[in-house]
């Protein structure tokens, strides 16, 4: 037997309490590794590191549109390869809202999004055709959409001319992704032609949501967004301009501060744990009070004895918590293989190492009390059960 | 037999209950020589296990001395007091106080973590205690698996994994019938007689001290007889 078995048998003395200790511990840092991934992504600087394109809205909020004239402004802007833009559009089919509608000029999408891949034959009807439009694969499936059907089409945003929120589409294309993550976005998103919505609608048809630039090189990333948004600076349309991943985490910040909420939640938890755990040990400390004084007649030093308390709490801790942290790096690669750029989760070595210090202060917090409890355990008293 | 192990003078011992202080032992004055096998006996109250755990350093005196080998143990503190108990004293209790989650081996293995034997040195010296308390075949039994005599067959085995030149027993047949406990203090006379252990044993049980050389009785914090056994 060694001292590190000698542990490890104390800690399952009682297996069941030890075991659901365990399950609350991994579970904690289920949620520790995945909320603070969360929080990393929500709390990352600008990373232009490898961005290929970059998108420029307004400064206040990309729910306020910029003017067209930007468009030939920004092709002009060195490092941009090809300027597109796009006006959300707010297509309801049927009562279905969910779908990602974008007024775009055909050919710039072309241009700027190689990802999309559909028949050339196709995206020069797009380009001719003014009430063409075209769908994603996921999405045409959904609703059985074949070339060359009429699509009737509600915008909740913007009537025509003569008042009516109803549109009609030639469906001139379906396109799919050039892998299976872009496959996955085609499940709800449809492009009509801008020149068509800019002619028909009654507002709106100057202007565009969001502006996406295609760059010469990636390494230029950082001085395009630059020159842009301090070209616009103290305009009336200020822009901001950031890489495609922190535009799509933007998406979700909207929900609100998602760094405090997380740090809510994790505060929650951990303070849960603290009296799980907490009580746990000393509650397993309280039942061995003569085991401890045996172990002190038998000459264990009172330092040992707090050693093989705090060494306790220790491998219960690690033991969940690295699981646990196990667990959520599986996990986080899962969420973010589904959920896209818009949610690039990973549980990285800044978790794991946010996670081991979670695990040595737990382990000290929980430990420490019942710890110098059996520290300071006089062996008369405690054979004598007093 | 002459050579004194344990000399006690002038021992006092005093407890502090709230704000009452009681006095259990009283200017106590006693030799044990080396080998010797001692029982203390007394009525409930009269202060043997304090005595007893005066001579094993589990507790220190109000006043007066405890040497054991010409060492004063009165004077040792904490983990030089430790060292000492794991060097030189060998624990038995009446409720066997062994450690439920390991096995006899195991239970008996414990007091060696505190020397620098290796895991297969500990093992070894394990098995052989085991051999001496005639458990050679339950080493790998838990206490719940084994009766209250095995149970205190395996506590002795532990006490003596060490070597100690002392053993001290606290009503060591205090939870055993007649028979295992005629047993169990068969096998303390043994390693008194044939391996030189000095004993020094508390109980209540007449037929228990007749086991022992020497009996020497206790009343109110008093040493009131000191007499060789019949």
């Amino acid at each position: 037997m060694t001292r590190t078995g000698f542990i490890l048998a104390n800690l399952f003395h009682k297996k069941t309490r030890t075991w659901l200790t365990l399950l609350s511990i991994g579970m904690a840092f289920v949620l520790f590794g995945l909320l603070q991934s969360l929080n990393l992504v929500f709390s990352a600087g600008a990373d232009f590191v490898g961005a290929t394109r970059l998108v420029t809205q307004s400064r206040v909020s990309f729910t306020q549109s910029l003017p067209m004239r930007m468009v030939p402004e920004m092709d002009a802007v060195p490092g941009v390869q090809r300027v597109m833009y796009q006006q959300w559009f707010g297509a309801v089919f049927r009562e279905d809202p969910q779908i990602f509608a974008f007024a775009v000029e055909p050919q710039r999408l072309h241009d700027v999004y190689p990802e999309w891949v559909m028949p050339e034959a196709q995206w020069k009807a797009f380009i001719d055709n003014r009430t063409g439009m075209i769908a994603g694969r996921g999405l045409a499936d959904k609703y059985g959409w074949k070339v060359g059907d009429k699509i009737p089409m509600k915008s909740n945003i913007f009537p025509q001319k003569n008042g009516s929120k109803d549109w009609t589409f030639d469906l001139v294309g379906i396109y799919d992704g050039k892998d299976e993550e872009w496959q996955r976005n085609t499940a709800g998103g449809m492009y009509v032609n801008h020149a068509y919505f800019a002619e028909a609608a009654l507002f709106g048809g100057g202007n565009a949501g969001i502006f996406v630039l295609k760059l010469e090189k990636p390494e230029m990333a950082e001085s395009v967004a630059s020159t842009v948004d301090k070209r616009y600076e103290n305009s009336a349309d200020e822009t901001k301009t950031q890489t495609e991943k922190d535009f799509q985490v933007g998406f979700v910040k909207q929900l609100g501060d998602i760094g405090l909420i997380v740090r809510w939640i994790l505060f929650a938890v951990f303070f849960t744990l603290l009296l799980v755990v907490g009580n746990t040990m000393a509650q397993s400390v309280r039942e061995r009070v003569p085991q401890f004084a045996v172990l002190k007649t038998l000459g264990f030093t009172d330092n040992n004895i707090l050693g093989f308390v705090l060494a306790e709490t220790m491998a219960l801790c690690v033991i969940g918590g690295v699981v646990g942290l196990a667990i959520a790096t599986s996990l986080g690669a899962v969420v973010a293989k589904f959920a896209g750029p818009m949610l690039p989760l990973a549980v990285d070595w800044r978790v794991w190492v946010a996670g081991v210090i979670a695990i040595v202060v737990l382990s000290l917090t929980v430990g420490l009390l019942p710890a110098l409890r059996a520290r300071r355990l006089k062996i008369v008293d405690a054979l004598a059960g007093r | 037999m002459s050579e004194t192990l344990v000399t006690i003078r002038q021992l006092s011992k005093n407890y502090t209950r709230g704000k009452q202080s009681i006095e259990v032992l009283h200017d106590i004055n006693l030799d044990i020589p080396r080998g010797d096998f001692v029982a203390l006996m007394g009525p409930s109250g009269s202060g043997k296990t304090t005595l007893l755990n005066l001579i094993g350093g589990l507790d220190t005196p109000t006043a007066g001395s405890v040497s054991v080998d010409g060492k004063r143990i009165d004077q040792l503190k904490g983990s030089e007091l430790s060292r000492w108990r794991a060097e030189n004293v060998g624990f038995v209790f009446q409720f066997y106080n062994l450690l439920p989650v390991l096995t006899a081996q195991k239970n008996i293995e414990l007091p060696l973590l505190l020397t620098k034997m290796s895991s297969a040195e500990r093992a070894k010296r394990a098995q052989v205690a085991l051999t001496l308390v005639g458990l050679a075949d339950r080493g790998s039994h838990k206490p719940s698996e084994l009766s209250g005599g095995q149970e205190q067959r395996v506590a002795i085995a532990r006490a003596l994994v060490t070597d100690p030149m002392l053993l001290v027993c606290d009503e060591p047949t205090g939870d055993l019938d007649r028979k295992t406990a005629d047993e169990v203090l068969g096998l303390l006379q043994v390693l008194n007689r044939e391996h030189g252990k000095t004993i020094i044993m508390v109980t209540h049980d007449p037929k228990a001290a007749e086991f022992a050389s020497r009996t020497v009785h206790l009343d109110k914090g008093l040493l009131v007889d000191d007499a060789p056994a019949h």
